[in-house]
């Protein structure tokens, strides 16, 4: 994906947030993604849209971890947290947040699965379920209908016709 | 409740205010608008057959009848934050508007902090700090799963607060919701009294003064600065904003409530206060069914 050898690259401070650079060309951080490949990650995947972050950065702190940020700020930066984490890089498949997927995941037209009140009830409990995917495996946007619109629930894992709930311990709920 | 005796001279129908103070306190909720209208949050309460009630004075703040609040399709998906209703005050005060740099002093567990994004429709700066490490993971939890992006979340103590880590220099406006003896909560926790003083509260106004005081020196001229507690003590409310005045640069300035209120005090046993703390808001559990709180507004004037 890149050539970290071809450059002096810097070893990734995984204690500061540092943003990512606009494109690889302009990496001068070892194995750090760029904005662009974020974005056209989203998209691929996903299919949304990549204006919708047009007004957004994106940083990383800690190996891989991708925050995605709407305020003011200086690269690096050393403190507790900026805006929230948004995806998992510097592994494989890159994987979306459920928090990301829930605020974002609305502008998703791909890899989206809508499931039923009981599957939805399942997944948010943090359960797996064999279903029906016609799609790609790998990392879905769970869906439910809420109040006559589609709403994203959190990330989850589509393999040998099981989905698998990502849903962080502490965000899954008995509902 | 036998501190509040200390009270009976300044509260208007003491009884009343001693009985609400027995009774718990219902479960109350924040729509959280950057992840749904109020329309669309309560659409999915009916949905769900969750009772609710909207509070007068904010179609934003929901009654619940529920005993299981974090256990809705609304908690899940972010669109509602259980939030008491009087601590949805201060924010609407304050006021921010979208693209404003807006520092929360005291921000931990973040509902506050979430509320001030949600305000300014989730653009511009909310910096979120809190000098309790242990409780900025809930505040981080919070802002990610009520999806604020705008916030910057440091580690700190406020009363020496560096300016040095931003590409600013000021902001527009600052929340202090204070530590404080947090005698208006008595309704959700029986026990906040255990521990209660006079001592500990000269203690803690020490601190708050320091708050606030950075407060208004880290805000630009014009900008507006809201001090809030959730406690009765004259000496961390009217006291507290009395030596900001006489020490910053600042005046107590008017805004509109339509919750019932009382107003601040000019004079508590020996002292004396300036007569615009008339202007500041004394929240009392039997004015709405609500816990207590103190809310006073202020504009930096250099």
């Amino acid at each position: 994906m890149s050539d970290d050898s071809s450059a002096d690259l810097h070893k990734n401070d995984g204690q500061q947030f540092g943003r990512l650079p606009e494109t690889d060309a302009d990496r001068t951080v070892e194995g750090r993604v760029s904005r662009a490949a974020v974005v056209d990650y989203f998209e691929d995947r996903f299919a949304i849209p990549p204006e919708t972050f047009d007004d957004y950065t994106f940083w990383e702190k800690g190996a891989g971890k991708i925050w995605l940020y709407s305020g003011e700020a200086d690269s690096p930066l050393e403190i507790e947290a900026i805006g929230m984490t948004c995806l998992r890089t510097r592994q494989e498949h890159w994987k979306p947040t459920t928090d990301f997927v829930q605020r974002f995941g609305a502008h998703a037209s791909e890899c989206v699965i809508d499931l039923d009140r009981e599957a939805a009830r399942r997944f948010a409990a943090g359960e797996d379920q064999e279903l029906e995917w016609d799609g790609d495996w790998g990392y879905l946007i769970a869906a439910h209908t809420v109040a006559g619109e589609r709403e994203p629930l959190g990330i989850g894992l589509y393999v040998h016709g099981e989905l698998r709930s990502m849903v962080p311990k502490g965000r899954q709920r008995e509902l | 409740m036998e501190p509040f005796e200390r009270y009976r001279p300044i509260i208007d129908d003491f009884e009343a205010f001693l009985a609400a103070c027995e009774r718990p306190l219902g479960n109350a909720v924040r729509v959280n608008t950057i992840k749904a209208s109020a329309e669309r949050a309560t659409a999915a309460l009916e949905e769900d057959d969750v009772a609710y009630e909207q509070a007068e004075w904010n179609p934003r703040v929901l009654r619940l009848e529920t005993d299981s609040p974090g256990s809705t399709w609304t908690s899940f998906h972010g669109f509602t934050h259980g939030q008491e209703e009087v601590s949805a005050v201060p924010p609407v005060v304050l006021d921010p508007q979208p693209g404003e740099r807006v520092w929360d002093c005291c921000a931990a567990p973040g509902g506050k902090a979430t509320q001030l994004a949600a305000l300014m429709d989730d653009r511009g700066t909310v910096v979120a700090n809190d000098n309790n490490l242990g409780r900025i993971s809930a505040l981080r939890f919070n802002a990610e799963r009520l999806g604020a992006t705008s916030l910057a979340v440091t580690n700190d103590d406020a009363r020496n607060y560096s300016m040095k880590r931003f590409p600013f220099d000021e902001f527009d406006r600052a929340l202090v919701d204070a530590p404080c003896s947090c005698e208006g909560t008595i309704r959700k926790n029986p026990d906040a009294l255990d521990n209660w003083s006079e001592g500990h509260i000269d203690t803690i106004a020490g601190i708050q003064k320091g708050i606030l005081r950075r407060a208004i020196q880290t805000t630009r001229e014009g900008g507006t600065v809201v001090y809030s507690t959730c406690t009765f003590a004259p000496e961390e409310n009217e006291a507290v904003v009395q030596h900001a005045i006489d020490e910053e640069d600042c005046r107590v300035v008017d805004f509109d409530l339509e919750l019932a209120h009382a107003p601040g005090l000019t004079e508590w046993r020996d002292e004396t206060f300036d007569s615009t703390l008339e202007q500041a808001a004394r929240i009392y559990p039997h004015h709405n069914d609500t816990g207590g709180f103190f809310v006073a507004k202020l504009e930096v004037t250099a």
